[in-house]
């Protein structure tokens, strides 16, 4: 490190010193939606007025830069470490996403490597002030997780969210993500059902597609809260592929209430705690 | 598959596979775990090793096919099951994607994690393509293809598109209910997919070890 002492104490605590509340978004399964919770998670609390940044720890399958159209960005240098990219609302983003060499390139490292890698997005990154750090997970209960959680520890950790889709071969999967938690000492802010029922937009008939209710009753069997169902919406999708602002542009669309529902959720605990 | 709950037995010839009919057995580590809520919370080494053991201790005896379920993305998982069955024969991988982009470029790094370890791709599915509201027979597409899907991803890094299976909740309700979705549903639209892609599976398998015989 450059600098003399102080400088070095002060580069060492600006990491994530300046974060007040990080909320981890994790799930036992795979393509439940944590990407996009964590994306509409960060724009909702943006709107709400809050100073918000993003940490992408799916290192195999980084998607947030590309639903906040910044996946064309690279990464500077400051003498504090590592800038993060400034997204969508003014958004602080980082990613593996921003640090390969071509977009297509596969990250198949073992366990040590990554965990240096994520050690270093809490550590090296320039975060400064924020209200909120959200943090994307790969699925399961893997090195990534035990890594960013001992990593975030020393920190303003709010807890953890959960999302799940609502058949029961996820949800099965989340009540182990649960006891990662548990045993990890992770308070749980909640659990969210995703892809919870999808209206069809040219008749209005509901289809559980991925079935209905595992979710919410998970969370009533494990004593945990349930932050809500976000209905299938072909137009957050859409959204998400052009990386534009849901919140923003899609008051009227059917995943909207549900959505900010959570981050209002989320803030409401924030402030608790506080 | 309707079978949680299930414990492995041991033999003197290994651990035995969990029998859902007689010719289809299963082993897994959701075997292993004396609760659903059990979480098998391990770094890399320890799960290379269960790896291990799944391929060298399990007496699967005569077997036609081994399908191997993966997790998602390029990990220890990935790295150690191609490496311990390289000295048996991986026909190749089967990928699944869905329909959007922010799918497809986590695909496209799969499938250069198949080059680089030299495993052959058998073909791509592209699965939740589209779906058909029973009651007004509207078709929406939920996870819009807005690059244009696993079919031009295919054309592009030359790999077989192998089919693309139809959204219906009936699949989701015979996985949670451990039943055999071909079965329940022998006339769906998924279902005539999903026959489609398993025969280009095996005629791509039959083909190449007809083409090793002739080799050897």
């Amino acid at each position: 490190m450059r600098g003399g002492n102080m400088e070095e104490t002060a580069g060492e605590r600006a990491s994530l010193a300046g974060v007040r509340h990080i909320v981890l978004v994790l799930s036992g399964k795979g393509g439940v939606g944590k990407s996009t919770l964590c994306t509409e998670l960060a724009l909702a609390l943006r709107h709400a007025g809050k100073r918000v940044g993003i940490l992408d720890v799916d290192l195999c399958g980084p998607s947030i830069p590309r639903m906040l159209r910044a996946q064309d960005s690279a990464v500077h240098q400051c003498d504090s470490g590592w800038v993060p990219v400034f997204v969508g609302q003014d958004i602080a983003l980082m990613s593996i996403g921003f640090l390969l060499e071509r977009p297509d390139d596969a990250v198949v490292w073992r366990g040590p490597k990554k965990n240096a890698l994520i050690k270093q997005f809490v550590t090296d990154v320039a975060w400064g002030e924020l209200d909120f750090l959200i943090v994307d997970t790969p699925p399961g209960t893997s090195d990534e997780h035990i890594s960013t959680v001992e990593a975030l520890r020393p920190f303003q950790l709010l807890g953890a969210v959960l999302v799940t889709t609502p058949q029961a071969v996820s949800v099965g999967d989340v009540r182990r993500e649960l006891t990662f938690c548990r045993k990890a000492g992770l308070q749980i802010l909640g659990i969210v059902e995703n892809m919870s029922g999808f209206v069809c937009p040219h008749c209005s008939e509901c289809t559980n597609i991925f079935s209905k209710g595992g979710g919410e009753e998970l969370a009533k069997h494990t004593g945990v809260p349930f932050l809500g169902c976000v209905p299938l919406d072909p137009q957050l999708s859409q959204s998400l592929e052009e990386g534009r602002d849901f919140i923003q542009e899609f008051p009227k669309s059917s995943a909207f209430p549900a959505l900010t529902h959570i981050a209002q959720q989320i803030l409401d605990t924030s402030q608790r705690s506080s | 598959m309707g079978l949680e709950g299930e414990q492995v037995h041991q033999s003197g010839s290994g651990w035995s596979p969990v029998y859902v009919e007689e010719n289809l057995g299963v082993m897994s580590a959701g075997f292993l775990l004396s609760s659903p809520d059990d979480a098998v919370i391990w770094r890399g080494p320890k799960k290379n090793g269960l790896i291990k053991q799944f391929l060298r201790d399990v007496d699967w005896g005569e077997v036609d096919y081994l399908i191997v379920d993966t997790p998602p993305g390029t990990s220890d998982e990935h790295l150690s099951i191609v490496q311990y069955l390289s000295a048996a024969h991986i026909d190749g991988a089967v990928i699944i994607t869905t329909p959007q982009e922010v799918s497809l470029q986590d695909v496209r790094k799969e499938i250069n994690f198949c080059h680089k370890v030299k495993l052959p791709i058998i073909g791509v599915v592209e699965n939740m393509s589209g779906f058909v509201c029973p009651k007004c027979k509207n078709e929406s597409q939920i996870f819009p293809p807005t690059t244009g899907g696993a079919e031009k991803m295919c054309q592009n890094l030359s790999v077989s598109l192998l089919g693309k299976v139809p959204l219906d909740p009936q699949i989701g309700k015979s996985c949670d209910r451990g039943q055999s979705f071909l079965a329940e549903a022998p006339e769906s639209p998924a279902t005539l997919s999903y026959r489609n892609i398993i025969q280009r599976i095996q005629e791509y398998c039959e083909h190449h070890h007809l083409q090793e015989e002739k080799i050897m």
